[in-house]
């Protein structure tokens, strides 16, 4: 604006500079549009199938509709059927197991091949084929998985040569089927936490390193006194997403156990939501156990970021 | 341990280069383990799988599980639809969330940043908590037992809006000005300025998409009911359904034609597929 009152005070020199000034003020006042012309086809899809559907899924879980007829409130009855029931239970403690054996496993696994990995020869031929599961559909491994875990497969066929035991029949052992998850599991997301642990050692400086050698440090305390607390904000980030994507198993277990194994031993709480709500339509208990299973994701990811400061280190 | 550290000294001994390249050589010998099971068994007859289930050598080698798989349930269409669904599930990503984008990166409108968290926050919404209202609202459209269903909702995709976004704002501001100076209105710097600009980062969200949308299993499971109209995942677990305990070489000739797409895919794009993952995995740095 400044520019065009000096232009009209500068007489003809500058009114040729209105000429050429005038597209740019317009284009500003005419931002408005384009940022909603820009943003609006991904806000509107987003409301539509994700921020209304959110917000009928919490009010349907006070509700008891089952997806014909009347609805009626019930308060807060859905939740404590849900909390009291014993199938419903074992979901939340299965789940918090296979979170609990999963992502201290597997990132901790991923940590050491990364490690390995970074300074390699024949690094991608390693890499192609750690990262093979994470590229195939969890429907086709948990098939191959099914496989090789019956009790005259090559798995119960080794652990019983080994330890002179009978055969495990993982799959139909109420007290096995978790650990057989829990392996599938870390085997297909172990992959990719390799490749995103190496991208995070690449970005280490390497002068850094070099100094702490010349300062006579050895490689297990560059390791953790270095690296890790330089790879610390890739670790707590993969953490937080392994955390949630482990709260949300589900093609593992209803594919491997066809269902939820031998008396619900395997049933995940995802599993449960999809069990209750689509294969006994009660909605309202299904969208009330994923409630629970929402407001779980929400505090351990919260308590994930508050104690981020005691073990995450942020270069200034 | 000490032989998994990386110490690019002159003097490394050749016995720690061999261990790590032992150590390194089992664990990706274990990782790829159960696709060579899949792929001898597939060679087995049933017979065999049920006899002789550890048998490395199958004997008789027989191919026609392959043929077998492909013709006992209507593969040729999953096929396709997971190949059609998948491509608009790219392509609409792509274009809405480079809009979006450039939409919050580079145009400033009132607004713009409260929007903005919204979207970011709309990432810790799990989707197991929308799946019945969404279910309901989807058959109010019309749209269950549709294709419609997989490929409309999932194009909403808040990360990649962001991921995207970091690479909009690394594109110099300075090429829109002189676009703009030449007449360009938002449109035109968008499509011909910025998006040129921005291919990498397209096509590394491309690949993440299109991975998902691939291998997606629970929402195809609970939109579509139709045979003809399943994706290869959800075919394939019909599958074991009917064939699942007995004819084992059958169900892993499945599985490896279920797979191969994916896996050629990754191989002959191994690189770029490889750098996608690592930089969406550390959040766009």
């Amino acid at each position: 604006m400044t520019e065009i009152s000096t232009a009209r005070r500068a007489g003809l020199a500058a009114a040729a500079m209105r000429i050429r000034d005038r597209p740019v003020a317009a284009w500003r006042r005419r931002d408005l549009w384009w940022g909603l012309f820009f943003v609006g086809p991904q806000t509107l899809l987003m409301v539509a199938f994700v921020l209304v559907p959110f917000a009928v899924g919490l009010a349907l879980a006070f509700t008891n509709w089952g997806g014909f007829g009347a609805l009626h409130w019930i308060g807060l009855s859905n939740f404590s059927t849900e909390l009291h029931d014993p199938i419903f239970r074992k979901a939340v403690v299965n789940t918090l197991i296979i979170a609990a054996v999963t992502v201290p496993i597997g990132l901790g696994l991923a940590v050491v091949l990364a490690t390995a990995l970074e300074k390699v020869r024949l690094r991608s031929v390693y890499l192609t084929l750690l990262f093979l599961p994470v590229v195939t559909s969890s429907v086709a491994v948990s098939m191959i998985w099914q496989q090789l875990l019956q009790p005259q497969g090559p798995i119960s066929t080794a652990v019983s040569k080994i330890f002179g035991i009978a055969p495990p029949d993982w799959l139909n052992n109420p007290g096995l089927i978790l650990f057989a998850v829990c392996a599938v599991a870390i085997w297909s997301s172990l992959g990719l936490n390799v490749v995103i642990f190496l991208a995070g050692l690449q970005t280490i400086d390497e002068n850094v390193v070099e100094a702490a050698r010349v300062d006579g440090a050895g490689p297990i305390r560059i390791f953790w006194s270095i690296k890790m607390p330089l790879l610390s904000p890739t670790m707590f980030f993969s953490t937080v997403v392994a955390v949630i994507s482990s709260f949300q198993t589900f093609d593992i277990v209803y594919v491997l156990t066809s269902g939820d194994g031998p008396g619900d031993s395997a049933r995940t709480m995802v599993y449960h939501i999809y069990d209750v709500g689509f294969l006994h339509t009660e909605f309202g208990l299904s969208s009330a156990a994923a409630v629970i299973l929402f407001l779980l994701t929400m505090v351990v990811t919260l308590a994930q970021f508050a104690l981020q400061g005691r073990f995450v280190h942020y270069e200034s | 341990m000490t032989a998994a550290r990386s110490v690019p000294s002159p003097v490394r001994s050749l016995g720690s280069k061999t261990a790590l390249h032992l150590f390194l050589g089992v664990s990706a010998l274990l990782m790829i383990y159960p696709f060579i099971w899949m792929i001898i068994t597939a060679l087995k007859t049933v017979h065999q799988s049920l006899y002789d289930p550890l048998g490395v050598v199958p004997h008789p080698a027989t191919l026609s599980n392959f043929p077998d798989a492909w013709h006992s349930l209507p593969f040729g269409e999953a096929y396709w639809n997971s190949f059609y669904i998948c491509v608009l599930v790219v392509a609409g990503t792509l274009l809405t969330g480079a809009m979006a984008a450039y939409g919050f990166g580079r145009v400033t409108f009132r607004g713009s940043k409260v929007l903005f968290m919204l979207f970011l926050a709309t990432q810790m919404v799990p989707a197991q908590v929308t799946l019945i209202p969404l279910y309901v609202e989807l058959s109010k459209f019309g749209w269950i037992d549709s294709h419609l269903a997989l490929i409309v909702p999932g194009m909403v995709n808040p990360f990649a809006v962001f991921l995207i976004r970091q690479f909009v704002k690394s594109v110099p501001i300075e090429l829109e000005e002189a676009a703009l100076l030449d007449g360009a209105n938002r449109w035109r710097i968008f499509w011909h300025v910025v998006l040129p600009n921005i291919r990498p980062g397209l096509v590394a969200v491309g690949i993440v998409v299109a991975l998902n949308s691939w291998n997606s299993f629970l929402y195809p499971l609970i939109f579509l009911n139709s045979t003809r109209l399943f994706t290869l995942p959800l075919l394939l677990a019909q599958f074991r359904g009917q064939f699942g305990g007995v004819n084992y070489p059958l169900v892993m000739a499945g599985s490896a034609i279920t797979i191969a797409p994916m896996v050629i895919a990754f191989l002959i794009g191994q690189r770029k597929i490889l750098n996608s993952m690592a930089m969406s995995g550390l959040g766009g740095r």
